[in-house]
């Protein structure tokens, strides 16, 4: 922490405080959508970060964690909505939402503490198909999540009368809905990191390292590993909870369909991808992961035009074969992810000394 | 005599047809250092497991410090007051030094998520405290100059030390040492008679698990043998040395 205060780093964060701000005008200049895109991009960086505590922190394979998000998501989606004619404040809702998904990340925590890797993921991603389907079939006998087809008309977030969709003038420089959500989310994110940064150095987080590196040896030294395993999840269910609110209220429409395995998969990836454990890997990995399809959306249509003068191979398919190619790579030239801690550098380097 | 500080009575455990245990009593009095000695196989470990709680013992039990103590709870075994240290090193390879001796402050700490959020003047101050008290323990055990390491890439000599240190960090009543001396050549097991003798100096009572006879010999206030999982004798080294039950069992005829 100390560090921050150094002049290189103060000049660091202005500069990266300055880009923030700047990039909402920049994007809108090509459209919203692109400032979407870019909510998008943030909104994963929390939820990625959130993961990261459960898998980057405590070493728990997490492969349902969409389920949390979905909680989150369809909280604020029966609360704030005509389905139920519920119409709750934000500062209501978003707490219960991520309570509720605190409440489900113990409920799955529960069952799988004696449970490590292949097997904690299997019975994880087995949890995060369950409130999928859950959500799927909710709709009869008694209508609560209308099955398949969603919640729509869901209410944005609205702040002590302050609507954060359709534009607005503040201070007189206006502000799109997609733009307004920008900074909320910026504002969450920054929170996500704060929370994820002191936890690491943290009693805490040297706890779930310990757990992560050996449980028996974190036991007898008098770490109780039950309870710390059921926080990760609890605090990484959390925050899946907040973002799946905030995706809810952003969309205005939530459907079982946006909480499918390839999300968890997809989360999980960005984690990896970018540096397990370390939190600007794990920005990075959200960021680009995030972009990557859009980019291909928009980039390989015009480029296979140009190539080819027709589009030979849809962007959609494209993206998979892309996305897996560069798991691949990056796994084999770089397994530690793209910018790893320097820990986790050293450890996946041979053994210097020792033996 | 010394006050009692564990008295185990009649542990038992078998796995399967295998009696590890068969009914082992035995005390240890405040302030010694008490030596666990037999073949291998007599049920060492297992004896260490059931007192730390990896172990749920198939009958009898253990006294501590005046109270009874909890089966498979080896984080309440910390918490009043026993360390051990693993037989196969057992570090959290991927931490340095120092954070493995950190780690082990967490029993006497209390600073939550909320505290670590907040970074509140409380959570602070402890955590400098951890840390001063952790760099204090390289300092005992004499690894001070490794405390940025990675505990993997320590030698393993320093990686016995530092699991010593880390189990120190738990501010044990009673520290449990398994095999402590295994691997060691004749220079590092003197330097580890050092550190053992001192660690009792300083009011810890040890338990050791050791093959090495002249050490335990030569350290222990008391000795217990066990054989095929039941109690020998338990006496004073002199004793133990000269009964032809021990010669037979372990120190070869």
């Amino acid at each position: 922490m100390k560090n921050w205060l150094s002049p290189r780093s103060t000049a660091g964060i202005v500069l990266i405080a300055a880009a923030l701000v700047a990039l909402p005008f920049v994007l809108a200049t090509g459209g919203q959508a692109w400032v979407r895109i870019a909510n998008f991009a943030i909104l994963y960086v929390f939820l990625a970060l959130g993961l990261n505590i459960v898998v980057g922190f405590a070493g728990l394979l997490d492969l349902g964690y969409i389920a949390f998000y979905a909680v989150g998501a369809y909280a604020w989606a029966l609360l704030a909505s005509p389905h139920f004619g519920i119409h709750w404040p934000v500062w209501a809702i978003l707490p219960l939402g991520a309570g509720l998904a605190c409440i489900a990340g113990v409920l799955l925590g529960s069952p799988t503490l004696k449970l490590r890797g292949d097997y904690l993921a299997i019975v994880t991603l087995g949890f995060g198909e369950i409130v999928r389907i859950f959500m799927n079939n909710l709709n009869a006998p008694v209508n609560i999540t209308n099955g398949p087809q969603g919640i729509t008309l869901i209410d944005p977030v609205s702040i002590a009368g302050f609507r954060f969709s359709g534009s607005s003038e503040i201070l007189g420089v206006t502000l799109s809905g997609p733009q307004k959500y920008y900074f909320l989310l910026v504002a969450l994110a920054i929170l996500v990191i704060i929370v994820n940064l002191r936890l690491q150095h943290s009693r805490i987080g040297r706890a779930w390292q310990a757990i992560r590196e050996d449980e028996i040896a974190a036991k007898a030294v008098g770490i109780d590993t039950r309870n710390l395993k059921l926080l990760a999840f609890a605090m990484g269910a959390s925050f899946g909870g907040i973002a799946g609110g905030i995706f809810a209220a952003m969309q205005g429409f939530v459907s079982p369909e946006s909480f499918s395995l390839i999300e968890s998969i997809m989360i999980l990836a960005m984690v990896v991808l970018g540096g397990m454990g370390h939190i600007p890997g794990v920005i990075l990995g959200a960021v680009l992961l995030s972009i990557l399809p859009e980019a291909l959306r928009y980039g390989v249509a015009p480029v296979q035009k140009l190539l080819f003068g027709q589009i030979l191979v849809d962007p959609e398919s494209l993206r998979m074969l892309i996305f897996g190619l560069a798991l691949v790579l990056v796994m084999r030239f770089k397994p530690a992810g793209l910018w790893p801690s320097p820990e986790r550098k050293r450890e996946l380097q041979p053994e210097k000394a020792g033996g | 005599m010394a006050e009692t500080l564990l008295a185990a009575t009649a542990v038992a455990k078998h796995f399967g047809g295998v009696k590890a245990l068969r009914d082992v009593s035995l005390t240890i009095r405040s302030g010694e250092v008490y030596g666990l000695i037999g073949p291998n196989g007599a049920g060492k470990t297992t004896f260490f497991n059931c007192l730390t709680g990896l172990y749920v013992p198939d009958g009898g039990g253990f006294e501590f410090a005046g109270a009874p103590l909890v089966a498979d709870a080896p984080q309440q075994a910390a918490a009043r007051g026993i360390a051990r240290t693993f037989q196969n090193i057992r570090l959290f390879g991927n931490m340095t030094a120092l954070e493995n001796v950190m780690v082990g402050r967490h029993v006497r700490t209390r600073a939550g998520v909320i505290g670590a959020m907040l970074q509140t003047a409380a959570t602070r101050a402890e955590e400098a405290a951890i840390r001063q008290k952790a760099i204090d323990l390289l300092h005992y055990v004499r690894i001070e100059d490794r405390a940025d390491d990675l505990a993997r890439n320590l030698s393993y000599g320093d990686q016995r030390r530092l699991e010593i240190a880390r189990a120190l960090a738990t501010e044990p009543k009673l520290l449990c040492l398994d095999e402590p001396a295994a691997g060691m050549n004749a220079t590092e097991t003197e330097a580890l008679r050092d550190l053992i003798d001192g660690i009792r100096r300083d009011g810890t009572t040890v338990l050791l698990i050791e093959h090495d006879v002249k050490l335990v010999m030569g350290l222990c206030d008391r000795v217990a043998v066990l054989d095929y999982g039941a109690l020998v004798i338990e006496d004073v080294p002199a004793v133990v040395q000269k009964d032809p039950r021990v010669i037979e069992a372990y120190l070869g005829a």
